[in-house]
């Protein structure tokens, strides 16, 4: 059974939080016709609060490269690239390199910020373009870096490919589980386990009032403690709230911060929008009316997923926690 | 997939017929539907930035931009919903909070695409405080002023400078969020085209005077003085456009008449001039031929030889000396017209009407003095001249034509082509294909350097010798040709370059909006005036004839009327 079959067969959904199928994304790529095409590893990991991709990164390296083998053997005519945040390229190129070896593959230190891990804007980043999203269609696995055909994929989801190619697939996955638990970590469990029971697994479950963080650090839903028999969605990451000790106004002026500071400026819901919803936190004057207008727009007309993210995240805390 | 295969969709339940590859914005433009959009320019990329172009799409979840939405057959869209008329209206009013402006003094004037949707949206424009109050106003040299609290970063003025070469204008993040400001890189530098102003939806950029000091030389009349407007060549088929005259109407005759209801003393044509630049220009093309000294570049285009100056200094040598045709004539003026009437050349006040920014800044060169006075005094845009009409209440629609001042004769067709990308090149080549063979063009026109194409290539045999001619609209082209030539400067002998697309038609002093569809028409309109002349190659005019054998007679007058010198450049905008 070829790869692209096996990836289908167990329905495996990229691991960068999108969830898009890996198999069809492999097939389109490898059929697509070009004399060159690309293969880039994702390991930007921008979403604070998630650190699974450094943990496989550390603990799995031969998986990922054997991974990438696979990749480079389905797709003719193809190369790798592995991008790194700054902090993982540092601590982790070493080792790569050495198992690369006579591989064509690449590390690239990542530039630039949260933006940079989405995947056009880290062909812009490849490219030495500038740091802002594409127009899609055309989608990577169309026209990626350079206008090649360019199958763009999570670390995670290379080790999946190493796993399952081996048929040692347990559909698994990798939880980021932080902030005020006890056991704070990256565990391995099964991808349909709900937010409880990975909490319980973990012995993290906590005995005080909490609210989560589900599904990305920044762009992730906050969810209260009886929204819990529900599956991550999004990347794997789950981030603990004490609900006594959190100041909530708090977190959210430091979120909207954040996506001001990140947000690349292109479009203007994203740019004059998350620029209002700042300049209202900072004031400590919210206007409901307002938010929910800019929350709308951010929603239905930002350019890329970054304004829908902001809106999962920021909407949900603010209507379940600060209304 | 043939690209002129064509698909049917529906918009608002019309059906349409769309090429396939248009977005659903071109479709809908197309087919005469209107779909808001402010950062879609037809020179530019799609960068979909502005967020207004939004369409519902049956079958597909939200709202899509339908600049970047590409229509597929069958495709049912609605540009019109309570959902999308909300979402324009939100957005619009964020676009606002960066525009809170006084209307009064905008190029888009009447015309402006923000106000319209203001209130076709019944948009609450300052919903939200002014975030650009107080922020810098540029003035890129005597040419340009960038006032920067009126942007809205769509980035089309980014966009285009970085097409032209020039890359004067950056996107820099400042506290969070990005600005765009003038560049701080010695060695980039503005060049005064002025594709910023005309590519900008908001009004941000305009002239240097565009409206305060518009009249300024009306004024110099109580002082005494005569006042000569001169006006260029491609003006006559694009100024009609700011009063809803059909794009590329000719209308030199109202134009004149329109000029002289300023009360201004005379009327020229600078089309007079550019056949005095297209003879000295032919001399000096066939005299690098013959002395091997070729690539010979065009100079009437300031933006171009300022950027040769400044960018590529090591090809001074190369740039003909031959004035351009509002340095010509207005030195002419001063000169010999001057003398013919007995009045003293400081009493004479010059006012070029140009499609151009860039001629500001020409004016203001030393070395084009003669007797220690600038050949011209004034330059107005067209849009500028516009602008001054509608205040003095003069409606071109409604005037008889007239002609311009005779005492400076009637230009050829040659001089009038002028104002289109091919023009210099066509006038010359018709001049020297005469002088060197000693025979009459039996072919006048030469097709291969005319159009709208950013590059044309043509070879031309004159006597058995070939000469090797390259025509290029956009600094950005031109930057190629002259890296093609560092390699190898045998590959090009003739080399002519406008700095604005399509050449002056679309300069940065037209009428906005200003796009491939009114310049097409704005060229053609030229090319018609040429082919109705009785005269079409400049050497052949009688004016041209006289004016050589009176005054221009010798080498030491020719060179202090006709010719200049140039030098290389070092960064003149700072800030």
């Amino acid at each position: 059974m070829s790869i692209i079959s096996k990836l289908k067969k167990h329905n495996i959904l990229g691991r960068s939080g999108s969830g898009f199928p890996v198999g069809l994304k492999w097939e389109i790529v490898k059929q697509a016709k070009a004399n060159k095409k690309y293969i880039v590893v994702n390991g930007a990991e921008g979403e604070p609060n998630v650190f699974k991709d450094k943990y496989i990164l550390e603990n799995y390296p031969e998986e990922i490269i054997q991974g990438i083998k696979i990749a480079l053997e389905t797709i003719d005519n193809s190369s790798a690239y592995i991008y790194l945040r700054k902090d993982y390229y540092k601590k982790f190129s070493k080792d790569l390199k050495k198992l690369i070896k006579g591989l064509p593959i690449e590390l690239f230190e990542k530039t630039g910020g949260y933006l940079a891990g989405e995947e056009t804007v880290v062909c812009q980043a490849i490219e030495g373009g500038k740091l802002e999203p594409r127009i899609k269609p055309p989608f990577p696995s169309q026209e990626g870096l350079w206008g090649c055909p360019t199958l763009i994929n999570n670390v995670e989801t290379f080790y999946c490919v190493s796993k399952i190619a081996k048929n040692e697939y347990k559909n698994n996955k990798f939880y980021s589980i932080s902030h005020d638990i006890k056991h704070k970590g990256v565990y391995e469990l099964p991808e349909d386990s709900t937010i409880k029971q990975i909490l319980k697994q973990t012995n993290n479950l906590p005995d005080f009032d909490f609210f989560v963080q589900a599904g990305g650090g920044a762009s992730g839903e906050f969810l209260l403690s009886k929204e819990l028999n529900r599956q991550v969605k999004g990347i794997g990451s789950i981030i603990v709230y004490n609900r006594d000790t959190t100041n909530a106004f708090f977190l959210m002026k430091k979120l909207v911060e954040f996506f001001h500071k990140e947000n690349c400026d292109k479009c203007v819901p994203c740019r004059e929008g998350i620029y209002r919803i700042n300049e209202m936190f900072e004031r400590k004057q919210i206007d409901k009316k307002t938010l929910k207008d800019l929350f709308f727009v951010l929603e239905e007309t930002s350019f890329c997923p970054f304004g829908k993210g902001a809106v999962n995240s920021l909407m949900s805390l603010y209507s379940k926690l600060l209304k | 997939m043939s690209k002129d295969k064509k698909i049917s969709i529906t918009i608002n339940g019309k059906k349409i017929k769309a090429n396939s590859g248009q977005t659903i914005l071109e479709a809908a433009l197309n087919n005469g539907i209107d779909i808001p959009a402010l950062c879609f320019h037809s020179d530019l990329k799609i960068k979909s930035n502005c967020r207004m172009c939004l369409v519902e799409i049956k079958g597909k979840k939200g709202l899509h931009a339908s600049c970047s939405t590409k229509a597929e057959s069958g495709m049912e869209v609605i540009t019109d919903s309570a959902k999308i008329n909300k979402a324009r209206k939100i957005n619009l009013e964020l676009i606002f909070s960066q525009h809170c402006e006084e209307c009064g003094d905008c190029i888009w004037n009447f015309n402006c695409e923000l106000s319209k949707l203001a209130k076709k949206y019944k948009v609450e424009i300052t919903r939200f405080s002014d975030r650009k109050k107080g922020f810098p106003v540029y003035q890129f040299g005597p040419s340009i002023i960038f006032d920067s609290s009126k942007c809205i970063d769509c980035g089309n003025c980014v966009e285009v400078c970085e097409n032209q070469g020039v890359n004067f204008l950056e996107i820099r993040k400042k506290q969070n969020v990005s600005q765009i400001i003038p560049s701080k890189d010695k060695n980039k530098d503005c060049i005064y085209c002025g594709q910023c102003i005309t590519h900008c939806p908001a009004g941000a950029f305009q002239a240097v005077g565009e409206f305060e000091d518009v009249e300024k030389f009306l004024k110099e009349k109580r002082k005494g003085k005569t006042i000569i407007v001169q006006f260029a060549p491609a003006i006559r088929t694009s100024i009609g456009e700011e009063f809803d005259i059909p794009y590329g109407t000719t209308i030199t005759g109202k134009l004149v008449a329109g000029i002289r209801k300023l009360g201004v003393d005379k009327v020229f044509d600078v089309s007079v001039g550019a056949d005095f630049t297209t003879v000295e220009e032919a001399d000096e093309l066939i005299e690098k031929i013959e002395n091997k000294e070729t690539p010979c570049l065009s100079s009437c285009c300031p933006s171009w030889v300022k950027f040769v100056e400044f960018n590529y200094p090591e090809f001074i040598p190369n740039l003909a000396t031959t004035r351009s045709p509002q340095i010509i004539l207005g030195g002419l003026i001063k000169t010999y017209w001057a003398k013919k009437q007995g009045i003293a050349p400081k009493d004479i006040v010059v006012v070029s009407i140009m499609p151009c920014v860039a001629k500001k800044y020409e004016i203001q060169r030393k070395e084009l003095e003669i007797n220690g006075l600038k050949p011209v005094d004034y330059v107005l845009t067209t849009r500028e001249l516009a602008y001054l009409f509608k205040k003095h209440k003069i409606n071109l629609r409604k005037l008889k034509p007239q002609k311009s001042d005779a005492a400076l004769g009637v230009s050829s067709g040659a001089g009038v082509i002028y104002g289109a990308s091919g023009g210099v090149a066509e006038s010359t080549l018709r001049t020297a294909y005469a002088k060197i063979s000693g025979k009459k063009l039996s072919k006048i026109e030469f097709k291969q350097v005319r159009g709208m194409k950013e590059v044309k290539k043509a070879i031309i045999n004159i006597n058995g010798r070939k000469i090797k001619l390259v025509v290029a609209n956009g600094i950005g082209n031109a930057k190629k040709i002259l890296e093609e030539l560092k390699k190898n400067p045998k590959v090009y002998d003739a080399v002519e370059v406008m700095a604005c697309p399509g050449g002056c038609i679309g300069g940065g002093g037209q009428p906005v909006p200003s796009n491939e569809i009114n310049r097409k028409e704005r060229a053609k309109g030229l090319y018609k005036i040429d082919a109705g002349k009785e005269i079409r190659m400049a050497h052949e005019n009688p004016i041209i004839k006289k004016i050589y054998k009176d005054f221009l007679n010798n080498s030491q007058i020719i060179h202090l009327v006709c010719h200049t010198k140039y030098s290389a450049k070092k960064k003149e905008n700072k800030f």
